[in-house]
């Protein structure tokens, strides 16, 4: 389990050196300085401003430097917000995201496993469909349009709960975190009835059954844990989604974010934080993909055993 | 679908089995209807449209839905279901376009991984791996920042996001048919190993590589909406459904249809191509069937 752990996080390594590198150059092929694009600025200026961000140096200078600072957690300034550096802007998003991201999985994952599980319970029957049918609605209905129609319906029309903001009029953080909870909802519903349907049919659960067990506890106490496998593999990836979507449900709520932080930096042509916050984001990414994978062989012995012989 | 016709005129059991099963699942045919209907609509747009793509009336301003306006105006007094029609054109291509460089590349890496197998396969497949734990979402919008936002590198961008299921698919399906007595044959008569995967395992993995296609088309077009909506995908004078969704949603409170119809069009298609792929799986792909 350590050793597994242990060469998920070597293998790490070179991914993240992949992301860092492919971003570092991208940024820097881009067409255009970042100075250029303003004002006719006397060309001093753009020098001592270039040697500020060691942009007079050769492009593998500056790429040694850059690895340099990241590798001591130093993401370097921004562009457009002189005297700030990217670090900042990060901490300064984080909180609201990180807590957004948190209700939006709570959402997900009640109301999905619960829609999963009631289906797999009784399947092709009305208690299946019912939720199911409601899971693809989910994912036909994009965050940017749910959220927009949540509003209007109980923000502007019903005026039951606030239109925007973060944490200043009680309840505002209640349709984010449904917008950006529905979708995963939607596909963890139909992960935990999948996986609940497979684990019903072993001889195991036959064995429950026999022995006169309450259907509630064959459900809680045996079947969940094996039938909630596919989910736990897919909590990495969907929170990869999490973050993606949380740049459009930021942007509709005015959530002061990582995610809208991101996209204003694009439309600012912010380099270093573009650079910076990919960077940040990767690491995130590939942290929980590991995290979740460690999960899900902590709750399966069968593919502890293989990852054991394995390594 | 005019692979599955095709094949079906030479007598193949296996497209002959796969369409009753598809005739008889009403969603995935009533998928199926819809998609044509789009298709229909959208080549036939620049004819059918009930006004000039272009054309306002400032005087008018934006209307509810009436019977010279089907669906209403927007706020420059343009025809919503004329706009809904020209952008339908473009999310539908997108989608179409993205989807077959994600086609192109995923088959051919899938099936040369899996055909040539060995160190090669592992090495390919370690690729694989390595562009799954990327943040594709944000490589999109980094994409769309460093080269501006051009239409030809949107398709680009997205078919190289999402060829890599495509690639693990076919790489399986190319793994099994590898060591089956056809393709064993094919060798002693001396073919090429091109001719051999451009004849005989690529047309035998068409079952998968047809269900999982109408599957990635939705996400496509999701991705592309998303961008749009963000303002980093589609630009004006162009227009999508994702774009026409982000006006509305600027104008929601006083006009409020301009935010629905082209909400309901887009989820109705992604509804419609979803529904398509889930029968065109129970009918073509029985081992990955939804339970």
């Amino acid at each position: 389990m350590l050793r597994f752990a242990f060469n998920r996080l070597l293998q790490a390594i070179p991914v993240l050196l992949i992301v860092i590198s492919a971003t570092f150059f991208l940024v820097h092929s881009a067409p255009g300085g970042p100075f250029s694009a303003d004002k006719a600025v006397p060309p001093e200026v753009i020098r001592a401003l270039e040697a500020q961000y060691n942009l007079d140096q050769p492009l593998w200078q500056q790429y040694i430097s850059y690895l340099g600072d990241v590798l001591q957690g130093d993401l370097g300034p921004s562009f457009k917000y002189s005297g700030r550096t990217v670090n900042e802007l990060i901490a300064a998003g984080l909180p609201a995201t990180a807590e957004l991201a948190m209700y939006a999985m709570l959402v997900a994952l009640i109301i999905g496993i619960s829609a999963g599980v009631l289906a797999a319970m009784r399947p092709n029957t009305m208690q299946d469909y019912l939720p199911m049918s409601a899971a693809m609605l989910g994912i036909c209905m994009p965050s940017f349009l749910l959220g927009p129609i949540l509003v209007l319906v109980f923000g502007i029309h019903l005026e039951w709960l606030p239109v925007s903001g973060w944490g200043d009029i009680p309840g505002d953080k209640i349709l984010p975190a449904i917008t950006l909870g529905t979708g995963y909802a939607a596909y963890i519903a139909r992960l935990s009835r999948g996986g609940m349907l497979e684990v019903l049919s072993q001889d195991y659960i036959r064995t429950a059954r026999a022995k006169g067990l309450s259907e509630p506890l064959i459900i809680f106490k045996h079947a969940l844990r094996g039938g909630l496998i596919p989910v736990v593999a897919f909590l990495g990836p969907a929170f990869a989604g999490l973050l993606g979507g949380s740049f459009v449900v930021e942007t509709i709520f005015q959530i002061p974010g990582l995610g809208r932080f991101y996209v204003q930096a694009a439309f600012n042509r912010d380099y270093t934080m573009i650079l910076g916050m990919t960077v940040f984001f990767a690491t995130l990414i590939i942290l929980f993909n590991l995290l979740s994978d460690m999960l899900a062989l902590w709750l399966n012995p069968k593919l502890r055993q293989q990852a054991g012989g394995d390594s | 679908m005019d692979d599955l016709q095709v094949m079906e005129e030479q007598g193949s059991s296996l497209w002959r089995d796969a369409w009753i099963k598809l005739s008889k699942n009403y969603l995935a045919l009533f998928g199926l209807g819809v998609i044509v209907l789009l298709c229909i609509v959208s080549l036939l747009t620049p004819w059918i449209a009930p006004y000039g793509y272009e054309e306002q009336d400032l005087m008018l301003g934006a209307t509810a839905p009436s019977l010279q306006h089907w669906l209403g105006t927007d706020i420059f007094g343009r025809d919503m279901l004329t706009r809904i029609m020209y952008g339908g054109r473009v999310s539908l291509m997108v989608g179409f376009i993205a989807t077959a460089v994600a086609l192109v590349i995923g088959v051919l890496w899938g099936a040369i991984a899996g055909f040539v197998g060995g160190r090669v396969d592992a090495v390919m497949m370690r690729i694989v791996d390595i562009m799954y734990a990327l943040p594709f979402m944000i490589f999109i919008v980094l994409l769309m920042v460093v080269f501006g936002r051009n239409i030809l590198l949107l398709f680009l961008a997205i078919g190289a996001v999402e060829w890599l299921t495509m690639a693990r698919i076919v790489r399986s399906q190319v793994m099994s048919l590898r060591k089956q007595e056809f393709v064993e044959a094919a060798y002693s008569l001396g073919l090429s190993q091109w001719t051999i995967i451009r004849r005989h395992i690529i047309p035998n993995t068409l079952g998968p590589v047809i269900v999982y296609t109408t599957l990635t088309i939705p996400s496509v077009m999701l991705l592309e909406a998303f961008l749009s909506f963000l303002g980093l995908g589609i630009q004006p004078p162009e227009s999508s459904w994702g774009l026409l969704i982000n006006y509305g949603v600027e104008t929601m409170e006083e006009y409020p249809w301009l935010l629905i119809f082209p909400g309901v069009t887009l989820s109705l298609t992604l509804f419609a191509l979803n529904f398509l792929g889930d029968g065109l799986r129970d009918a073509l792909d029985p081992r990955t069937s939804k339970d």
